[in-house]
């Protein structure tokens, strides 16, 4: 089940593929960077299974953004280290899908070979710079380890490379701090560091597990520029995991909408916030505080997120869902293409939602 | 780093200086005259004999002066003459303090090397056999005295097997029982304080950060995971050296070595008091001198503790 | 994520914390404790431990209808007796009969045990509650002399108290609780500091509740909590210092039924009368399971982060 691996000028020009849900298995000079296949990704603690990720299926081209939108518990974050291979395993486990990455099939690879695509092909930045950064080793050290560890570098080119690489995520005074603790440093300084770890090898991906969570308001966009920037110069496929639709707007290309571990809709990114087609994603757009609306009270979805270990017959959104009817609590709406009122697809969306038509059009 | 050693120096020294005074407080008020142990009880009834002793010893002036004279020497490591050879007390405590060092340094060695181990395998393979074992095994270990320890060890391998000597003779081979005695305790408590330091190090965000990076289990585990784990298990035994000196009076009596614990046992015996003041005041020094150091190693572990 | 979707919904049945929010402190903490109480008693381990306890603790009160001989009566013409019919423990070198020695000496290690906790933890609370409220020179002055006494190794400060007293009962418990008393108090002094800076004692200051009733209400109960659980754990340690104190001949009288004593009596006839330091050794490994056990389970159910 592997394919030709496809060497860079073949990943597309640039142009975004909105092809969300492959259609041809077969060998393909377009193929994208990244594809997950029907992904499945279950926790087992004792005899309770929590089905964390139920059928994912997303890609990414190189030079592209893709940003997951979902909340805490909607499996982005889950489908995000099934990629990179770090899941906590157990209790963690891959039930079902492929993951294809530069047209290999890295599920059915060995644990040594996943190790060196981490890093030097894909890379990750978390979400918590501080807690993510080892407390008792130099921030250079650090730095220098992906050197040291994938090109045999010795500790001090490895820390000449830090250097460089903490003056590239613009850290003032790179030389002088190279030495100094995680502790030390601020927190944007501390992401901007996370960011250049990620980057030192160049990979062809980047996952960014919230990645400005974390962090104040002012320092979010200066560190959501850098990271947009540094994935322009390099052309890397970008992986955007986030909760907050502000951040998205600007920097993703296309979007994908997670709950309970699924797809529930996916759109390029500016006809999502004009258009969504399913309940939950307007509900999501009508929660954001509008300045045009000051003096109304802020909508919020009712009831709280699914339990994964007893997720809802039918759609999952079912129970909090304001258009659900009697064929909501027993179908489990499959994720399909959109169109408009007089039947023309809409290129690149996708809705779960048996009743996309009333909430696209109505 | 320089000012903060000199100052955590000033405060040992009043904290010694305290320490002795409580000590001396204590145990110039002691009934019975211990002259009557120097001289001997035939000469004791000599007032002549007893009036010159006290000279000697300056036990005549008033408890001011004795414990201005006792710090006035020991400031130059002088800590008196003992009762019943009449010799320094330094010269008799030195050899003594070094017995009691090397069973010391074994035990630790014994402590950290066992008990890191133990917790670690116990930490990578959780809930498996050899965590239950090494769980109950080590809280079983917790639960035995080192006076009962030393007992059973006694009765096994010196009495039944005949394996070490009774009288230990400051060789290694008399040196395994007393230190594994005395280790037991600590080794086990350094185990599941090193497994649970380590399953709470595996579940941080740098270990996903380090495994993220490519980097190799054994690099991950040895870099990243076991440096962060020492840490509690170091500032442990920093607090532990107090239950290690005391549990050496224990062990040495028991096994018959010839450290300071056993001096002062015999010296209580005796109503020894330079002996006793000089032990107490020995392990009280030890003990803070080492504690120092355990911080020092400790700022030297974490970067994040600054020292002031 | 939640924030966003639920932070302004309107509270419904469903939703659990909206019952809890009208709830007073002392509410609050009645179902901490009650918290507290439900994983002690779901960990096996440790209820192992408390019936341990309360069975010595049972043994000690009931000593004089449990034994079966006066503990202290020689008879010598019954000396070194092994166990059998007459005496079911057999006897030591004085002939007296070593279970009911046994039986008695859980009433030295109850006393002991808890006497010296409960003055550890009397001048350990009242100076680290000084010490924490007010702060400034008071703190400086009980702060160091809390590091003067932690300065003594505990079995290495009790010989000298008991070297002053000589020995008995009261001199073990005193010199057991003065050389414990420094670890409560920074214990104490270190919770007051933490939970005077929680949000909820800042909360109570700008609702004007006085001092007095912050300290009474708030700072202390929250405070308390882990001492108290440490001091019960540390029951074992002094049961234990103890009887190596009259092991090694610092101890309680000699002749007093107690553990250590009866240990270092079978001292001299290792390998011809094992059954005279057996059995209080059993006893002594038993109780200090049991406490740590206990300690372990009063722990857990405190933190339940980890186990």
């Amino acid at each position: 089940m592997s394919r030709p691996p496809l060497s860079k000028q073949d990943e597309g020009d640039g142009m975004t593929s909105l092809d969300l849900v492959p259609t041809n298995a077969g060998v393909d000079a377009t193929a994208p960077l990244l594809e997950v296949r029907d992904l499945h990704v279950e926790f087992k603690v004792r005899d309770a299974v929590t089905k964390a990720v139920n059928g994912v299926n997303y890609s990414v081209n190189a030079g592209e953004t893709l940003a997951v939108l979902g909340e805490s518990g909607s499996g982005k974050s889950v489908t995000a280290q099934a990629i990179m291979g770090i899941l906590d395993s157990p209790p963690g486990r891959i039930a079902k899908g492929e993951i294809f990455f530069q047209g290999q099939d890295i599920l059915s690879l060995s644990e040594k070979e996943r190790r060196k695509l981490r890093g030097s092909k894909m890379a990750m930045i978390f979400q918590d710079a501080l807690s993510s950064l080892n407390p008792v080793l130099s921030v250079g050290f650090q730095l220098g380890e992906m050197f040291r560890s994938h090109l045999g570098m010795s500790r001090k080119d490895a820390k000449a490379k830090a250097i460089e690489l903490m003056d590239r995520v613009k850290i003032p005074a790179a030389a002088a701090r190279v030495n100094d603790y995680p502790h030390q440093f601020s927190g944007g300084m501390r992401q901007r560091i996370m960011i250049a770890m990620a980057l030192a090898l160049e990979p062809d991906l980047i996952i960014a597990d919230e990645p400005t969570t974390a962090l104040d308001v002012t320092v979010q966009a200066q560190v959501m520029d850098l990271l947009a920037e540094l994935q322009r110069e390099y052309n890397m496929g970008l992986i955007l995991i986030t909760h907050d639709l502000g951040v998205v707007a600007d920097v993703a290309d296309k979007i994908a909408v997670m709950y309970a571990g699924r797809i529930v809709e996916h759109a390029p990114v500016h006809e999502l916030y004009k258009r969504p087609a399913h309940p939950y994603t307007r509900g999501l757009l009508d929660s954001i505080p509008r300045l045009d609306h000051k003096g109304h009270e802020l909508y919020a979805i009712k009831g709280l997120p699914p339990n994964l270990q007893q997720i809802p017959p039918g759609c999952a959104f079912n129970p909090r869902c304001s258009r659900a009817q009697d064929i909501c609590l027993t179908e489990v709406p499959a994720l399909a293409p959109v169109t408009e009122r007089d039947g023309t697809e809409l290129v690149g969306r996708g809705s779960a939602c048996h009743f996309w038509k009333e909430t696209l059009h109505g | 780093m320089g000012r903060y050693v000199a100052r955590r120096l000033g405060q040992l020294i009043v904290v010694v200086l305290g320490a002795t005074m409580i000590l001396f407080a204590c145990l110039f008020v002691l009934p019975g005259d211990p002259v009557g142990q120097i001289a001997g009880s035939d000469k004791a009834r000599d007032p002549a004999v007893i009036k010159q002793l006290h000279e000697q010893y300056g036990l005549d002036e008033p408890l001011v002066v004795q414990y201005g004279n006792y710090v006035g020497n020991l400031v130059t490591g002088d800590l008196g003459e003992d009762y019943t050879q009449g010799r320094p007390v330094t010269e008799i405590l030195v050899p003594k303090l070094g017995n009691t060092a090397k069973l010391a340094v074994f035990a630790i060695a014994i402590d950290i090397v066992i008990g890191i181990a133990v917790g670690v395998v116990a930490a990578m393979r959780r809930y498996s056999i050899w965590d239950v074992s090494a769980t109950f095994v080590t809280t079983l270990a917790i639960g035995v005295p080192s006076i009962v320890l030393g007992m059973i060890m006694q009765r096994f391998f010196v009495v039944e097997l005949n394996w070490f000597p009774l009288i230990a003779d400051g060789s290694f081979k008399s040196m395994v029982l007393p230190a594994v005695t005395l280790a037991i305790i600590d080794a086990a408590l350094v185990a599941q304080l090193a497994r649970s330091a380590m399953l709470e190090v595996l579940r941080a965000d740098y270990v996903k950060t380090a495994v993220a990076k490519g980097l190799s289990r054994r690099t991950v585990l040895f870099r990243h995971v076991l440096r962060n784990s020492v840490i509690p298990v170091i500032t442990y035994l920093g607090i532990s050296f107090g239950t290690l000196l005391g549990g050496a009076i224990i062990t040495e009596t028991i096994f018959n070595w010839n450290g300071i614990g056993l001096a002062l046992i015999q010296a209580i015996q005796q109503n020894n008091n330079p002996i006793i003041v000089g032990v107490v005041t020995i392990s009280v020094a030890v003990f803070v001198l080492l504690n120092l150091v355990v911080d020092l190693l400790y700022a030297a572990l974490d970067p994040r503790i600054r020292l002031a | 994520m939640t924030e966003l979707v639920t932070g302004t919904g309107e509270p419904t049945a469903a939703d659990p914390t909206a019952a809890k929010q009208g709830a007073e402190p002392s509410v609050a903490r009645v179902s901490q404790w009650a918290d507290i109480r439900h994983r002690f008693f779901a960990n096996k381990l440790a209820v192992v431990g408390l019936a341990i306890i309360v069975l010595l603790i049972l043994t000690a009160v009931f000593a004089p209808l449990l034994a079966p001989h006066d503990p202290l009566r020689q008879d010598l013409n019954a000396t070194l007796q092994s166990p059998g019919s007459g005496h079911l423990l057999g006897t030591d070198a004085l002939g007296r009969d070593q279970l009911s020695r046994l039986i008695y000496g859980s009433r030295i290690a109850v006393i002991v045990g808890l006497a010296s906790i409960f003055v550890a933890l009397s001048i350990g609370i009242v100076l680290g509650a000084l010490a924490g409220y007010f702060g400034r020179w008071v703190d400086t002055v009980i702060m160091r002399t809390a590091d003067i006494f932690f300065a003594f190794p505990l079995l290495i400060g009790a010989i000298v108290i008991i070297l002053l007293m000589g020995r008995g009962v009261l001199p073990v418990v005193l010199s057991l609780g003065v050389f414990q008393w420094a670890t409560f108090a920074r214990l104490l002094r270190s919770q007051i500091l933490s939970v005077r800076e929680m949000d909820f004692v800042h909360a109570a200051q700008a609702l004007g509740a006085s001092r007095s009733r912050i300290i009474r209400k708030h700072i202390l109960p929250n405070s308390l909590t882990s001492v108290l659980v440490y001091g019960t754990s540390n029951v074992g340690i002094a049961i234990v210092a103890e009887a190596s104190l009259s092991y090694l001949g610092v101890g309680v009288d000699p002749e007093v039924a107690e553990w250590g004593n009866m240990i270092s009596a079978g001292r001299g006839f290792m390998g011809a009368k094992d059954f005279m330091w057996t059995y209080p050794s059993i006893a002594i490994v038993i109780t200090a399971l049991g406490f740590v056990l206990l300690g372990n389970g009063l722990r857990d159910a405190l933190d339940p982060k980890l186990r």
